[in-house]
């Protein structure tokens, strides 16, 4: 057997705190090492050639690279030695930067590890055996999971491309925040207006099935072949007999429903149609507020249903739809009014949120357009907004910027001064981030021609003062605390993760940050990609973001899907267990432990009962492989004898 | 009987400008069947002229009488005082998450401090160890004319990692307290604004500013009377009241009371025995109304009598 070994210096990271020519000296003294050097990057194209002539020259049978991380470059070194012409898998990294150079400061300690670190692999390298991958099939169907403006942009962009789009969205209709949203910065267009047709091609596309009001139940299977189950809620509305005309929502006497669709801004009917451009158009109950629920008597709504669409024995429903891909664009929270004690925590009518004033803005919302406040319905003259309402806040847990608001503010600064001529408003910021085209510019013209004062300081506390709000903060510009008596306050409440992100993310096998957003393969080079292969992400359940950002990375989530699904077959990785039926006592320990249930029974010719893996549904976790008593089960590529080697190499030389 | 024991610090000015704190505060807990004990030789607490010069100091003034608390073989010690209470929970809580200065602090002492005190306030466990069903068991007498709103002050629940008690920005204690004996409780937006605190010294003028504000709000509320938690709040507010009312040109005339002077009044104890007749404004026109609580009851269910068949008729219509 002939190894050869390539050390690099990555410039200094590892050339600086390790003697990489005594390491490639140690190296050329270990046994079956027919070759050593280092070069200054070996992840380089010299570099890469160099192993390649080294291969032929030297005829090496096995590479050891020490440099990097295996998550960094092992694919790069297994094309590499692959295009020489040995099998990707006699290739091994030794990580002699983030393990070694990266951590210690003793350069002839770290040398010393070095060392040990390619004794590991080169033990490991010589007993690597050739792998080979199989191709599998895969169904080009892919699953959206929300239906605001990312998921929606996703899934035409993949109906577009020719793919069957499942589209799932938890709420009545499709459209999402945006569809909430008044007017948007920085050219202050109606919102629902450029909204409006991307739903009404989400809800005509041949290529794109929507679920609404349905939530995902469970996910099973792999990149290229999942299963989902989806709950179908019920709406107790046979919505193929539903027209959409309103008649059951004019007659419903239960009227202090929960608007959820206006943050409560008024009371809604318990049954009802969150708003006239909604998609699908079709009514549901909530059975919470319904007479015919709560009391058991009522009828009413389906009395004067013309179609008689009301169903009140309606059930939850499950269907199974199977795809390749899942696209999650699930959106965000905001924080409640109630973790702002300060602010009064929502016991003040009069202190509402961003997205609350954005419906009283909202010609189809509870006011029609007109501006009041909740307290008396009165024309508020003067509005105070609070920026980093939660935001920027590590102690009620929110560390981050929130990063719309400053914008939103701004814009309903401006709306204001539209709506109410003689309205003053005053935005009290920490500072202005209008980073994105055209930001600046707008967040001034609110300034400059509408005349909203912008005050930099926080604010301490919001108290009432007869019918108005004290708002009681500091001018950290002047140096002294202000008090503004206003009619209407609005915060710009901190965006969070949405309540149910983190369970979704256990059902997507996905990660998430301390903050509940999901987390992306890398946040520069792979943004909209997971580290689970065939799940993708869009829009702000990744962080919060805006419109043009959120469009931005549906469509590119679409173009990943898209690109997987190109190939007819993908590649599955050899990296996974395997069983030896002449050892396996068939005791089903690996059956009960794997999380995967990628092991099943399988009866041998001679009747004997064994183990055998679902080559496409093992994950290659190893766990089976330590459960194993007898040594049957192994994990290719990481077997009991090349871990084994490894620890000889180490405890016993 | 009692029921229960406590160790009760009482603090420097619970002896002497706030007696009358500490007198309700003992008739109270004595109703409500608990003992309290003194502990011998206590000391001062450490507050504010000790640890505004030196923290190790000031911590050691307080740890001083936890190791006292701590010998005795106690685990709770109790205070009605919020800057005891602050000075205690600060020495105890820097003690020990930093064992260095643990070290510093029990080197200047004779017997160290083990960091096995816990300090609550009286608020604390009237609320959490004998509830509010218990003390509202004991009322026997309606004060109909007070409308309170509580004044919960700067410290008493904050630094809120330090004190662990009630909402910092929004406390609901003595609200809930003074509920269960029935007062009418205000809804009061400076609940812990500042009432100017130990400035009353240095600068006169912002404490009359930062007071008034306070009575001002507590008037708005619709309440007519304070009810506080800390002896130099009570103090700010009652004592220099005329100094308010010369200096912002004001005529408030808003009686100030411990929330365990009033939780006395419920419990049939005299306004002498509370020590109300010290404070400087006069509370007597609230409080004369005074009547037994069965009165009360008996006007509660007359009006909920009236109300019935109204209030059937419009569920009748509703449906």
């Amino acid at each position: 057997m002939r190894v050869g070994v390539f050390i690099c210096h990555c410039g200094n990271n590892i050339a600086g705190t390790v003697d990489v020519a005594k390491v490639a000296e140690a190296a050329r003294m270990m046994p079956g090492v027919a070759f050593a050097t280092t070069y200054m990057y070996t992840c380089s194209e010299p570099g890469q050639e160099e192993i390649k002539e080294a291969i032929k020259r030297e005829k090496l049978d096995r590479v050891v690279v020490a440099a990097c991380s295996p998550r960094m470059h092992e694919l790069t070194f297994r094309r590499t030695v692959e295009k020489a012409g040995l099998n990707r898998y006699f290739f091994e990294m030794a990580n002699i930067r983030e393990h070694c150079s990266w951590v210690g400061e003793d350069k002839e300690l770290n040398t010393n590890k070095a060392i040990e670190t390619i004794k590991l692999a080169v033990e490991k390298a010589k007993q690597n055996k050739s792998l080979v991958a199989s191709r599998f099939k895969i169904n080009k169907r892919v699953l959206v999971i929300g239906g605001g403006v990312a998921g929606m942009q996703a899934a035409l962009d993949c109906a577009d491309g020719g793919l069957d789009v499942v589209l799932v969205e938890k709420s009545p209709s499709v459209g999402g925040m945006m569809a909430r949203l008044d007017k948007t910065f920085p050219t202050v267009d109606c919102s629902i207006c450029i909204l409006g047709p991307k739903m009404v091609d989400v809800s005509q596309h041949e290529k794109i099935n929507l679920y609404a009001y349905s939530e995902i139940e469970e996910i099973k299977g792999y990149v290229g072949n999942y299963q989902i189950k989806i709950r179908k809620k019920a709406t107790y509305v046979d919505w193929s007999k539903c027209t959409g005309c309103g008649a059951c929502i004019e007659k419903c006497p239960s009227r202090k429903a929960y608007d959820y669709f206006n943050f409560g801004v008024a009371p809604a009917r318990a049954i009802n149609i969150p708003f006239p451009q909604a998609i699908p158009k079709k009514a549901k109950i909530d059975a919470q507020f319904c007479r015919q629920f709560i009391k058991g008597k009522c009828g009413v709504c389906a009395k004067f249903c013309p179609v008689g669409a009301i169903n009140y024995e309606m059930q939850d429903e499950i269907v199974t739809e199977d795809v390749g891909a899942i696209i999650v664009a699930s959106g965000y929270g905001l924080i409640d009014l109630d973790k702002l004690p300060e602010y009064g925590g929502g016991r003040y009518p009069d202190v509402i949120s961003g997205i609350q004033y954005e419906r009283i803005l909202n010609a189809s919302g509870p006011t029609s357009g007109h501006i009041e406040r909740p307290s008396d319905q009165a024309e508020p003259k003067t509005i105070v907004f609070v920026s980093c309402a939660g935001s920027r806040d590590k102690s009620i847990g929110i560390p981050y910027c929130s990063n719309f608001c400053c914008m939103y503010i701004a814009k309903q600064a401006i709306l204001t001064k539209d709506h109410i001529p003689d309205s003053q408003s005053y935005v009290f910021y920490m500072d202005i981030r209008a980073t994105g085209k055209g930001y600046d510019e707008f967040t001034r013209r609110a300034q400059e021609e509408y005349g909203a004062k912008y005050i930099r300081g926080r604010v301490s506390r919001i108290y009432p003062k007869g019918k108005k709000m004290v708002v009681k903060g500091a001018d950290t510009l002047l140096g002294t605390t202000v008090e503004i008596e206003a009619d209407l306050v609005v915060l710009a409440t901190a965006v969070t993760a949405t309540p149910d992100a983190r369970m979704l993310a256990e059902k997507l096998h996905i990660s998430y940050d301390q903050n509940g957003f999901y987390v992306e393969s890398h946040p520069k080079l792979r943004p909209v990609e997971t580290n689970t292969s065939g799940v993708f992400l869009a829009g702000a359940c990744q962080g919060p973001k805006d419109i043009p950002a959120s469009v931005g990375q549906g469509s590119a989530a679409a173009a990943k899907v898209l690109s997987i699904f190109s190939k007819d077959t993908l590649e599955s990785d050899p990296q996974i267990a395997r069983v030896n039926t002449n050892v396996c006592v068939g005791c089903r320990k690996c059956i009960g432990t794997c999380p995967f249930g990628a092991i099943e029974e399988q009866q041998l010719r001679d009747g004997r009962i064994v183990a055998n893996v679902i080559e496409t549904v093992c994950a290659g976790c190893g766990i089976c492989n330590s459960t194993c008593p007898c040594g049957a089960i192994q994990l290719q590529h990481f077997t009991d004898n090349q871990l084994l080697a490894e620890v000889n190499a180490l405890c016993l030389t | 009987m009692a029921e229960k024991e406590y160790i009760y610090f009482p603090g420097c000015s619970l002896e002497a400008s706030a007696i009358e704190y500490d007198m309700s505060v003992r008739k109270v807990l004595t109703s409500l069947g608990v003992k309290l004990i003194e502990p011998d030789d206590w000391s001062c607490c450490g507050s504010t002229p000790a640890h505004s010069v030196d923290h190790v100091f000031a911590a050691a003034v307080a740890a001083r009488n936890l190791a006292i608390v701590e010998k005795m073989g106690a685990s709770t010690v109790i205070t009605a005082c919020p800057a005891c209470l602050s000075a205690f929970k600060k020495a105890h809580h820097r003690m020990k998450k930093e064992e260095s200065f643990k070290k510093e602090v029990n080197a200047i002492l004779d017997e160290p401090y083990n960091c096995g005190v816990t300090a609550k306030s009286v608020l604390q466990i009237l609320l959490e160890d004998i509830g509010p069903k218990a003390v509202a068991e004991k009322v026997t007498t309606d004060l109909p004319d007070l409308k309170v709103a509580p004044y919960y002050g700067c410290i008493i629940n904050r630094p809120p990692e330090i004190m662990e008690f009630d909402n910092p920005e929004n406390p609901v204690a003595m609200d809930n307290l003074m509920e269960a004996v029935g007062v009418k409780v205000c809804d009061f937006a400076f609940k812990v604004e500042c009432c100017g605190a130990a400035f009353g010294v240095a600068k006169r003028k912002m404490v009359n500013e930062l007071s008034s504000k306070v009575l001002t709000m507590a008037l708005d509320a619709g309440a007519n009377c304070l009810v506080v938690t800390c002896q130099l709040c009570q103090q700010n507010l009652d004592l220099r009241q005329d100094q308010i009312n010369s200096t912002m040109g004001s005529s408030f005339n808003i009686p100030v009371l411990f929330f365990t002077q009033v939780m006395g009044l419920t419990y049939g104890y005299s306004p002498q025995e509370l020590g109300i007749d010290k404070h400087n404004v006069n509370a007597e026109s609230l409080i004369k109304s005074r009547r037994p609580v069965e009165e009360r009851i008996k006007e509660e269910q007359e009006k909920a009598k009236e109300k019935k068949p109204k209030a059937k008729k419009a569920e009748e219509e509703e449906s």
